[in-house]
């Protein structure tokens, strides 16, 4: 049998980049999130006040930005804030929130799931466990569905 | 309330005929089946082969008598009943994808057909050549169009489709109709026109209307026309009134998706979907904003048995929690998602019965009453 020996290099053309009827997101200009403040989440953590805290980092989410810097740091500081709460607090932070402000945590556990460190999943799951009796299943199916995330 | 099982097989999609003594239904092949009722019994009359694919739309015109069908073979037929027999007349839509949905329009002079080539099918018929022909719609749609629903001035469309997006286009045929009045939607109606279009491009939303979205699968209009209501796959419902201020409402709702919609009078309506239960929404024009109402299905039958402690240890092995609800099977009637929804008494205004089908193969009937005291509707 003859060998191939031509070039192999049209395996790696993308052929879906060459569709002319391929969809392509709106652009939405994110460029000016920066994401949460994280001088300000870090003095309301060591103050103690972690109510102030997850509503502060809650605020300017990373959601259309397309520099994952911003994102990875805004996702560290969102763990930093879920872990420092005690798991008895968790169900009345949860409350506190608005419909908007479950999905967006749900986002963020859901961010968090993808990178597991030391004793992140634990917490995470704890934390899932009431916004999930919060948000409901229709929560999750928004995090699955969003286009731009955290 | 009455469950009826017609199959084993999903029930892809129905329509009724004008005094709901006969449906017809596709059971997820190539066919149409019609049933006609007797009494509590369905018996089927009539089988409508024509189809090479999956029969994905059905609508019955309750004037004109008249269906039409169309499927995954990329056609849609025409059908009359000519004595005792359904005779069918090919429409050539085309369309290079499935078609996925079809509606006739108020007058049934025209009706539209949604498909995966990004574009809306308008038909109508014309006389000198006996043949329908057909106009497209195509920008600015970038996905396939799952759902569609006529205004009442025969004129207008609303098409729900997988770019995310609800729109309304303008369906006016010069050939077969008058030029339209202005309605709160717009005054200028060309063929092919948006007059508006949900989303961050478009109006701006109401709450978390920011980035995503999800594939608009059932798309209704209120009684009057001034009103719209879609249902997507974030698991969200929303309205929109016409006007200058197109504002839009929108639920983020606890539940999983909602496939079908429809308004049961100009400010509630109903919605079903993977949840396999339908969902009442109150809609409050001065407030702008939309309520849950409330689940419509058979009550609880809450059990009184005492647990013990052999279960509960079970329990706590298998699923980690020690409660006693257990529920083993889904406490709705319908036992797999409700795919569609059709009003079968009093309109889109003062609905008092409508039907879901879904695909465990059931169709249930809906009553629904009004307390003019309380705001609250009731099943019974």
């Amino acid at each position: 049998m003859s060998k191939n020996n031509d070039s192999n290099q049209f395996r790696k053309v993308d052929v879906d980049e060459y569709d002319e009827n391929k969809f392509v997101d709106d652009e939405d200009n994110g460029e000016s999130q920066v994401g949460p403040d994280e001088a300000e989440v870090d003095s309301l953590i060591r103050q103690g006040n972690l109510m102030e805290a997850l509503q502060a980092v809650l605020k300017n989410p990373p959601i259309n930005t397309k520099n994952q810097n911003v994102k990875d740091r805004a996702e560290a500081l969102m763990l930093k804030v879920l872990s420092a709460f005690k798991s008895s607090d968790i169900e009345k932070a949860v409350q506190s929130l608005d419909k908007n402000g479950v999905d967006l945590l749900m986002k963020y556990i859901y961010k968090g799931f993808e990178k597991p460190s030391e004793n992140s999943s634990a917490t995470l799951l704890q934390w899932h466990e009431k916004a999930l009796s919060a948000g409901g299943v229709g929560s999750i199916v928004r995090v699955l569905t969003a286009r731009k995330t955290v | 309330m009455a469950y009826h099982s017609f199959l084993l097989e999903p029930i892809s999609c129905h329509s009724w005929n004008k005094d709901r003594t006969q449906i017809a239904l596709c059971p997820n092949n190539h066919d149409v089946h019609i049933y006609k009722k007797d009494g509590t019994k369905w018996t089927k009359i009539h089988e409508l082969k024509e189809h090479n694919g999956q029969v994905t739309g059905i609508d019955w015109a309750p004037e004109s008598n008249r269906i039409v069908t169309c499927g995954t073979d990329r056609n849609a037929y025409v059908w009359s009943l000519k004595g005792e027999v359904w005779k069918p007349t090919l429409v050539i839509l085309r369309i290079n994808r499935a078609a996925r949905c079809v509606s006739w329009s108020p007058k049934e002079n025209k009706f539209a057909v949604g498909s995966g080539s990004r574009l809306i099918s308008i038909c109508y018929f014309e006389q000198e050549n006996d043949w329908w022909v057909c106009k497209h719609i195509k920008k600015p749609i970038r996905s396939t169009v799952l759902s569609l629903d006529w205004h009442p001035n025969n004129v207008l469309l609303a098409a729900g489709s997988c770019d995310f997006k609800c729109r309304v286009f303008s369906a006016y045929i010069k050939e077969v109709e008058e030029k339209p009045g202005p309605t709160v939607w717009g005054s200028k109606m060309p063929f092919g026109e948006v007059l508006f279009e949900s989303g961050p491009s478009g109006v701006s939303g109401g709450a978390g209307e920011g980035a995503g979205g999800g594939w608009v699968h059932g798309v209704c209009f209120s009684h009057s026309g001034n009103r719209l209501a879609w249902t997507s796959h974030d698991s969200t419902v929303a309205i929109a009134e016409g006007g200058k201020t197109s504002t839009i409402s929108s639920l983020s709702s606890e539940t999983l998706p909602l496939l079908c919609v429809s308004f049961i009078t100009e400010n509630s309506l109903v919605a079903a979907g993977h949840d396999c239960y339908p969902v009442l929404f109150v809609y409050d024009g001065t407030k702008g904003s939309v309520t849950f109402g409330g689940k419509l299905d058979v009550p609880k039958q809450t059990s009184q048995r005492g647990i013990s402690a052999r279960e509960r240890f079970q329990n706590l092995d298998r699923r980690a929690t020690s409660s006693e609800t257990t529920e083993q099977g889904l406490e709705s009637l319908h036992k797999n998602s409700i795919s569609q929804i059709s009003v079968l008494e009093g309109g889109k205004s003062k609905c008092s019965t409508f039907c879901t089908t879904g695909m465990d193969g059931g169709m249930v009937t809906w009553d629904v009453k009004v307390h003019t005291h309380t705001l609250h509707t009731h099943t019974v």
